[in-house]
């Protein structure tokens, strides 16, 4: 079963550069398994150690939020494509600067 | 009743307006599936966040936070800049704003026109470099009130009390609401005043995708997820890309007459979404979606003309929504 997988540029040093990966497994959890058992180190910088999403890593199945389809046990079909964005929807800058000067 | 006793109080009050030749068609005897256009673009600066920038202003005001002739500070890449600077000037405070240097003119010199200072940050060196001015900033000057709609709950509540009661009173057979997420302010206020009011209402987030160099993160550690978001409040999140989201604005223009930003087109782009959902499944909808502001201030970038592909291109790198 052949999911595509988009990877944003900040974990790209983990996919060999590479924008698009492929992967396999019928839910998102299973799914992250496979590609870090052919990309080492990416599974831990999408989930947590005690196992859910981390809090700034946004996925996304054919455009729609997982967080709202079951997070790691979202189902997944042939054909799907998964998308893999950092969480700074509104633009990065001025949500960076407001945070900085809250001294956050 | 269409007469008000300044600007400010004419802020909110927008028509709601059907979209009879873009709703979905329903096959004969089927419930009708409908979609409904809220104009924010009719608002005093042409934008949803006048409604946000006066309350926040206000509720400053009344809590002591904000006196006359006082300084406001704000990040801001457009729209909130912009309302403030209206409220700003009315009620007697100076406004400044610290914007990337990649947004569109047309947006410094409204900003400008309306007596807002800005202060750029570079847009090459990406967060960092914008986390750098603003700590300087701050640092430089402790006595500037930063209202920081991301985090403020008078923006939320702008919406609890205007665009969720408007809505209610247009469309008492609301089933979905649709709009943009970017502080969060209008899904958590409207979102939670329909919940409270409409059974089995559905609350849907539009999110704009940007073009790779936006996210100019070096790692993940460096996202920001505004205060104000609360999940508990939606019930699903699109991301929507750059070609959706002009190919949708386009058709908003070209087959219903309503010439709106690109933040807009992405909003419709999920409310389609939910509307064929609604058609398949058979089921009435009436699903409600806002137009955050006007096309005008993003005619420079060219996108609305041209190829999908070129429009793309177009905008690749700004922040469009």
């Amino acid at each position: 079963m052949a999911i595509e997988v988009r990877v944003p540029t900040i974990l790209r040093s983990y996919t060999g550069g590479a924008k698009v990966v492929e992967g396999s497994g019928d839910t998102l959890g299973a799914l992250i398994d496979d590609l870090d058992a052919k990309h080492s180190g990416l599974k831990g910088r999408l989930i947590t150690p005690d196992g859910g999403l981390h809090r700034f890593v946004n996925v996304y199945v054919n455009d729609e939020d997982v967080r709202f389809l079951g997070a790691l046990d979202a189902k997944l079909n042939d054909g799907d494509s998964v998308t893999v964005l950092p969480a700074v929807a509104g633009g990065a800058l001025g949500f960076a600067a407001a945070a900085a000067m809250l001294g956050k | 009743m269409a007469r008000y006793e300044s600007l400010l109080d004419a802020c909110g009050g927008t028509p709601l307006v059907g979209l009879p030749r873009l709703s979905p068609t329903v096959p004969e005897g089927a419930p009708p599936v409908r979609l409904w256009a809220k104009l924010e673009d009719r608002n005093p600066t042409g934008s949803i966040k006048d409604r946000a920038a006066l309350f926040m202003v206000r509720e400053a005001e009344e809590s002591g936070r904000l006196r006359s002739g006082d300084t406001i500070l704000e990040p801001t890449s457009g729209n909130t800049g912009i309302a403030l600077a209206m409220v700003a000037k009315l009620r007697g405070y100076r406004l400044v704003c610290v914007m990337p240097e990649n947004v569109s003119s047309e947006r410094v010199q409204l900003l400008r026109m309306y007596g807002a200072e800005i202060i750029f940050s570079p847009a090459a060196g990406g967060s960092n470099q914008a986390v750098a001015v603003a700590k300087q900033i701050a640092a430089e000057h402790p006595d500037w009130v930063m209202l920081f709609q991301y985090g403020n709950p008078a923006n939320a509540r702008a919406h609890y009390e205007t665009t969720g009661p408007e809505l209610l009173r247009d469309l008492p057979t609301i089933t979905h609401f649709v709009a943009g997420l970017g502080t969060t302010g209008t899904l958590m206020g409207t979102g939670r005043f329909l919940r409270e009011k409409v059974d089995g209402i559905e609350i849907i987030a539009a999110e704009p995708r940007y073009g790779e160099v936006v996210y100019g993160l070096r790692n993940i550690d460096e996202g920001y997820v505004p205060e104000l978001y609360d999940a508990s409040v939606l019930n699903r999140r699109f991301s929507v890309g750059t070609r959706d989201a002009v190919l949708r604005t386009r058709q908003l223009v070209e087959v219903e007459g309503i010439f709106a930003g690109f933040s807009s087109g992405a909003i419709l782009h999920a409310a389609l979404a939910v509307a064929h959902e609604a058609v398949k499944a058979g089921r009435r909808a009436d699903v409600a979606f806002v137009i955050a502001d006007g096309g005008w201030k993003y005619l420079s970038t060219g996108a609305y003309g041209g190829t999908l592909a070129e429009a793309e291109d177009a905008l690749e790198g700004q922040l469009w929504a």
